[in-house]
């Protein structure tokens, strides 16, 4: 692995002032994103600042009924919590969902969020890529692009997923990302955070340099909400979904009075389908109405050779996790 | 290696498959050092084997540390070592080429694998996305630390009796991360659940059916010493 000068934070504030505005330098917390990528030399840093001493490990319910989560959270912390077990299945059964029991335990809440795509061209260091190396173009367009490539949000640019569970189930909940920086404290509303690849899928997120995520709090849960995660994947475990959904629904007898609906797998982004969630509200629950919400989920998307299975996979996702949920 | 070609000046590296000694004979050159550099190679073998068996790992002291070096705390099954570490050391590396506890495998080195998993303050994690300058002041339990002098921890002799392994390249952290299961009350003890917990585990000779069993015997021992 490359060498790097290397600095241990003590606060927020202190790592923030540590980092800069440097651009390369990068923020350590689990490590499972940065420390992979650092070793297959994709990601380059100058410097890392290590935040895994900071006092960001509390998950605490506020006055208003929103859920705050410390950055340094970890996954397994989170998904093994119980008010989010009981208020918020749906992301406890996001992060289960992903990765495997040995990467929960080290990954975090914030590192999650900015965790990297999984496309191999990315990955290979050779292939051309805008991510990595921006105006080479994309390899996977006319390559494979199968499994971790999207059907929403692409561009001629990059097609890669974004490959997080737990932002897709943040997606659906609403939640606000807090963030420390050069100029200091900022919230960002979290569809806000990840950017769509556009003509510079360099730019992911919408952090400017040296901003460090302290918290990510989530909206206070639907009242009488229920709400579940449904991941399709070629394995049964310790895979990236080739299309997943976080539903959330409350109902009045047999009529759907909510609903909040975000996909995975599928977008360039943790993809939230408001059109889909208006098309669900006043309905009754029946296999026609959940099939034509996700329908509409799924419209505009464009396939890609070897990905066109998506749009109907992730149409099914929809109508599976509603179905279930409704039952 | 020995059927790679000579490209000008690269070396090939050879070596005798039928000798059972490689493994010992490098790893007693870096437990012993220099001094016995000279001595036959059946006797460095013999000391390696005997160091393995019967001596714990003395507690390291680095003294001060050298510019660029960070120093750390490390708590290894149970031994405390000052150690001085570039920053992007790994913790994996460590463990093996500074402290010489070879137990822990290094196979994909991408957290990929498991076969470098460990338990850190008594959570498994992968060794390998782990730099060695964040574990300071952590304690680290290894599959070396897990047997009470000639018995063997329950998941490990149980491991044995149903033959849980082929190759063996995999199993010390299949072992690890079978321990962080049985003690966590958060994952099931159903057969699903285990296996849903063990899948950052990856066995290439596909010896999950014993894996499993072995895991689901340990589970009962566990419980019955307790």
């Amino acid at each position: 692995m490359r060498e790097f000068d290397y600095a241990r934070a003590d606060s927020p504030r202190q790592a923030v002032s540590t980092h800069g505005s440097n651009e390369q330098a990068a923020y350590l917390a689990g490590g499972t994103t940065l420390l992979d990528l650092v070793k297959i030399d994709i990601m380059r840093p100058e410097q890392v600042v290590d935040i895994n001493r900071l006092d960001l490990n509390e998950i605490e319910t506020l006055d208003d009924g929103r859920t705050r989560i410390g950055a340094l959270v970890t996954n397994t912390a989170l998904a093994r919590h119980e008010r989010i077990q009981s208020d918020y299945t749906v992301l406890s059964e996001a992060l289960l969902s992903g990765a495997t029991t040995q990467l929960r335990n080290k990954a975090t809440t914030a590192g999650n969020v900015m965790q990297r795509v999984r496309c191999p061209y990315f990955r290979d260091g050779v292939s051309s890529c805008n991510k990595r190396e921006p105006g080479s173009g994309c390899a996977a367009i006319e390559g494979h692009n199968r499994s971790v490539h999207a059907v929403l949000g692409t561009s001629e640019h990059c097609i890669a997923t974004h490959p997080s569970d737990m932002c897709v189930a943040m997606a659906a909940i609403g939640a606000t990302v807090t963030v420390e920086g050069p100029e200091g404290q900022r919230e960002i509303d979290f569809l806000d955070f990840h950017l769509l690849p556009g003509d510079a899928p360099e730019r992911e997120h919408n952090l400017k340099p040296g901003e460090l995520i302290t918290h990510v709090t989530l909206d206070a849960p639907l009242n009488n909400g229920r709400s579940g995660y449904l991941k399709l994947r070629d394995r049964a475990s310790y895979q990236f979904a080739l299309a997943s959904s976080a539903v959330i629904v409350t109902l009045d007898g047999d009529t759907i009075v909510d609903a909040r609906v975000a996909l995975g797998g599928v977008g360039t982004k943790p993809w939230r389908a408001h059109e889909a969630e208006k098309a669900l509200k006043g309905q009754q629950v029946s296999e026609s109405s959940f099939q034509r919400a996700a329908e509409i989920a799924m419209q505009g998307a464009t396939p890609y050779a070897h990905n066109a299975f998506k749009i109907p996979l992730g149409q099914q996702a929809i109508v599976r996790n509603l179905t279930t949920l409704t039952a | 290696m020995s059927d790679h070609q000579n490209n000008g000046d690269s070396r090939v590296e050879t070596f005798d498959a039928r000798s059972p000694s490689r493994r010992r004979f490098l790893k007693s050159m870096g437990a012993s050092g220099l001094a016995a550099a000279t001595a036959p190679a059946w006797a460095q073998i013999a000391q390696a084997s005997q160091q393995q068996q019967n001596a714990p790992v003395e507690p390291q002291d680095d003294g001060a540390p050298a510019e660029g070096e960070q120093q750390i705390q490390l708590t290894v099954n149970g031994v405390e070592h000052t150690l001085n570490v570039k920053p992007n050391a790994v913790l994996l590396d460590v463990l093996r080429d500074r402290l010489m506890l070879t137990g822990t495998k290094k196979g994909c080195d991408q957290g990929q694998c498991g076969a470098c998993t460990l338990l850190v303050n008594d959570t498994a994690i992968n060794s390998c996305l782990s730099l060695a300058v964040s574990h300071d002041g952590d304690s680290v339990t290894t599959i070396e630390g897990l047997s009470n002098g000639d018995e063997l921890h329950p998941v490990q002799a149980a491991f044995w009796e149903h033959d849980a392994y082929q190759c063996g390249y995999c199993t010390s952290g299949q072992i690890m991360s079978a321990v962080a299961i049985l003690n966590d009350d958060n994952i099931g003890s159903d057969d699903a659940s285990v296996r849903e917990a063990m899948s950052g585990n990856i066995c290439r000779c596909g010896a999950y059916k014993n894996i499993l069993a072995a895991v689901q015997d340990a589970r009962g021992k566990m419980e019955g010493a307790s």
